[in-house]
C-alpha cells in the first residue's frame, strides 16, 4: 500500500483528505462522523463572535457539474462552537481544524483567541467567503487586508498553526499567499468557492435568495488547480490544503500535483456516495498504478 | 430509486436508505447525476383539508417518490421549505400547514398558480412486516396517509391513529381502519394518540408502528412501541437549508434529517441524545423542546 500520510505545519494526517469548512461540520458529532468516514482531518463550519442566521432559502442548488450555495455563514457563535470543537478534538481521532471569520481584523483576532481555548490542531481564517459582501469586501481580495488580519491573529494566538483560506477571484493569488506567509501564516487553504449566480428562467429571477452564491463542484476544479499551482510557485515551502471540485482519487492526485500537501473535500459528499472512503481508495490505487510510494512524489516539477 | 416500480417500497432498511439518496452514485458518469434545480409546477387544485392545512394537487409527475420523502417548495421572493409528499397518484400532492409566512403563501395558492420544487429528497419509510400501525399527530398524518395507500397496494394490513388538539385540526382519514383522537374530545376519543396506541399494541397485532408528528409525541410513540417489542419508524424534522446533505444544518447530532432521514428507525432515534431533547434554529443555536 502506498503511504498516504502527510503533514501540515507539523500536524500529522494519516491521509490527505480534509473535510472542508461549511460542509457537514456544524457540530462535534458530524465532525466525528466525517473522521469515521475516512477524512484525514476535519474542518468545522466557520464561526463568528456572535450567532448569525445566514441567508433565507433557497441557499443551495446542485447540478451535475456544479453546485451553488449562499448559506450566509450561519453559525451559533463562538461560545457554542468552543464546546463542539472541544468534543471533536477529544473524540474525532484526527486533527480538527477550526474555521473562524469576522468583519474586522480585531474581531478576527478575538474569535481566533476564543476558539484557541478548545485546542484545535489548526485555526483556519475564512477571509474569503463570497456570501457576506454586505459586510464589506473580502479580506482576501487585497494583500494588505489579508496581512492585517493575519498579523492581528498571530499577535494573539501563537501556539496553534494558522492557515489562511484564500479566494480564487483575485488578480494574483500567489502574491496574496506570499504576503500572508510573510505576515506569519503557517499555511494556506485554497480555494474558497467562486462567486456565481443562477437564474431560473421560468421564475424569472435568481434562484438563491441572496442572488449571488459560491460555485463549487467539478466545474471549479480547473480554477482551483491553477490557484494552488500559483500559490505553490509563490511560496515553495508553505503547507497548502488544496481544494475545489475534487470528486475522485485522480482529482485528488491532480491537486497534489498542483502543489497541495492535503486535499479538501466539500461538494463531493454529494457527488459521491462515500466520498472519503472512495476517494482515498482511488488515490491509493492511482499511486500504486503509477508507481508512487509517498505523497510528496506526486508533485509536478516546476 | 429510478429502477423501482412506481410507488413500490424497497425491501430492507439499508436498501431504502440508499434509495433515498442516489443509488450507485459513484459509478455513474456525471451526466447521469440528478439536478437539484427547481422545477415549476402548476397548482391544479387547492382543497382545504382542515382549519390549518391546505392540500395542493400539483401538475407534477413523480412516480418514484415514496412515502416519507419530501420536496423543497420554493415561493420566489419569500423562502423555500421542506414539505413532505402527501401523495404521488395521480399526481404529486403536498399538505401545507399554514404555520409561517412561506407556508401561508403556499396555502393561499389557487388553481393555475405556480410553485417551484426540488426533489424528491430524503430517505423514505421502508416496509417492516405486513401489519402496520400508523400514528399521526396533527398535519404529521399527511405522509402516513400516502404510506397507508402504498402499503395496502403492496399487501400490508394498515390501521391508523390520527390525533389532533381539536376537531378543526384533524386530518382526513386514509385507507384502512381508522381511530381518531382529540385532546379536547371534540371528535373521536378524548385524549392523545398514546391513549389509543397503548391498547392497540397490547393486542399484539402489529409488526411496525410508523409515526409522524410533534417530536415529543413521536418519542413517546417509539418508547411505547419498544416497550411492546414492536419496531417503529419516525419522520424527524429539523430546520433545513440545502436539503441534500451538504450544509449540515439539519443535524440531529451526527444524523442529517435531509439525507439520513427524515425517516428513522425508532430505536435509532431513541439512542440519539438530541432526539426529543433539542433542535436548532436558523443560526444553529440549540433550542430545547
Amino acid at each position: 500500500m502506498p503511504d498516504l500520510s502527510t503533514a501540515l505545519a507539523g500536524v500529522k494526517l494519516d491521509n490527505p483528505l480534509v473535510l472542508a469548512s461549511g460542509i457537514r461540520g456544524n457540530n462535534a458529532q458530524l465532525l466525528i462522523r466525517a473522521a469515521k468516514e475516512g477524512a484525514g482531518a476535519v474542518t468545522s463550519k466557520s464561526c463568528s463572535l456572535q450567532a448569525r442566521e445566514g441567508h433565507a432559502n433557497p441557499t443551495a442548488i446542485a447540478a451535475p457539474t456544479y453546485m451553488l450555495n449562499a448559506i450566509g455563514l450561519s453559525n451559533p457563535g463562538v461560545e457554542a462552537e468552543i464546546e463542539e470543537i472541544r468534543e471533536a478534538v477529544k473524540k474525532a481521532g484526527v486533527p480538527v481544524i477550526a474555521s473562524v471569520f469576522a468583519g474586522s481584523a480585531e474581531d478576527f483576532a478575538a474569535v481566533a483567541a476564543r476558539i484557541a481555548v478548545a485546542k484545535p490542531a489548526i485555526i483556519e481564517l475564512d477571509i474569503s467567503c463570497p456570501n457576506v459582501h454586505k459586510e464589506g469586501e473580502m479580506f482576501s481580495s487585497s494583500a494588505d487586508w489579508a496581512v492585517g488580519v493575519t498579523k492581528a491573529i498571530k499577535q494573539k494566538v501563537r501556539s496553534i498553526p494558522l492557515f489562511v483560506k484564500l479566494a480564487p477571484n483575485v488578480p494574483d493569488i500567489g502574491a496574496i499567499a506570499k504576503a500572508c506567509q510573510t505576515a506569519g501564516a503557517d499555511g494556506i487553504t485554497a480555494i474558497n468557492t467562486m462567486p456565481a449566480m443562477w437564474i431560473d428562467v421560468r421564475a424569472k429571477r435568481a434562484v438563491l435568495a441572496n442572488q449571488y452564491g459560491g460555485l463549487s463542484g467539478p466545474a471549479l476544479l480547473p480554477v482551483a488547480l491553477r490557484c494552488v499551482h500559483s500559490v505553490r510557485k509563490a511560496c515553495p515551502s508553505i503547507p497548502i490544503i488544496g481544494g475545489g471540485g475534487v470528486t475522485s482519487g485522480e482529482d485528488a492526485a491532480r491537486m497534489l500535483m498542483a502543489g497541495a500537501n492535503a486535499v479538501s473535500i466539500g461538494s463531493a459528499v454529494w457527488y459521491r456516495q462515500n466520498a472519503f472512503g472512495e476517494i482515498r481508495q482511488e488515490l491509493a490505487g492511482f499511486m500504486k498504478e503509477e508507481g508512487f510510494h509517498k505523497l510528496p512524489e506526486i508533485r509536478l516539477e516546476g | 430509486m429510478g429502477k423501482q416500480a412506481a410507488g413500490k417500497l424497497k425491501k430492507g432498511t439499508k436498501g431504502a436508505a440508499s434509495a433515498g439518496r442516489r443509488a450507485a452514485r459513484s459509478s455513474a458518469p456525471l451526466s447521469c447525476m440528478p439536478c437539484l434545480l427547481p422545477i415549476r409546477a402548476k397548482v391544479l387544485k387547492n382543497e382545504k383539508e382542515n382549519s390549518l392545512v391546505s392540500l395542493l394537487t400539483l401538475d407534477l409527475q413523480m412516480p418514484d417518490a415514496m412515502p416519507g420523502q419530501f420536496l423543497m417548495a420554493w415561493q420566489p421572493g419569500m423562502d423555500e421549505k421542506p414539505m413532505s409528499i402527501a401523495e404521488n397518484k395521480p399526481s404529486v400532492r403536498l399538505a401545507i400547514a399554514a404555520v409561517g409566512p412561506c407556508s401561508k403563501k403556499l396555502a393561499e395558492t389557487k388553481a393555475g398558480d405556480c410553485i417551484y420544487v426540488r426533489g424528491p429528497l430524503g430517505k423514505p419509510f421502508w416496509p417492516a412486516g405486513k401489519r402496520w400501525l400508523l400514528v399521526g399527530g396533527g398535519y404529521g398524518f399527511a405522509p402516513l396517509r400516502f404510506l397507508a395507500r402504498v402499503g395496502m397496494e403492496n399487501g400490508a394490513k394498515v390501521e391508523s391513529i390520527c390525533g389532533a388538539r381539536t376537531k378543526g385540526l384533524l386530518m382526513k382519514a386514509g385507507p384502512g381502519k381508522n381511530h381518531q383522537t382529540t385532546d379536547d374530545g371534540s371528535a373521536g376519543t378524548k385524549g392523545n394518540v398514546l391513549s389509543a396506541l397503548e391498547p392497540l399494541l397490547r393486542s399484539g397485532h402489529f409488526d411496525c408502528v410508523y409515526s409522524c408528528g410533534p417530536e415529543k409525541m413521536m418519542k413517546a410513540v417509539a418508547e411505547t412501541a419498544k416497550k411492546h417489542g414492536v419496531k417503529s419508524q419516525l419522520s424527524v424534522e429539523r430546520y433545513m437549508k440545502c436539503g441534500f446533505g451538504v450544509c449540515g444544518h439539519c443535524a440531529m447530532g451526527g444524523w442529517l434529517a435531509c439525507i439520513d432521514g427524515p425517516s428513522i428507525d425508532g430505536n435509532e432515534a431513541l439512542a440519539n441524545p438530541a432526539f426529543g431533547a433539542y433542535h436548532t434554529d436558523k443560526a444553529g443555536r440549540k433550542i430545547r423542546y
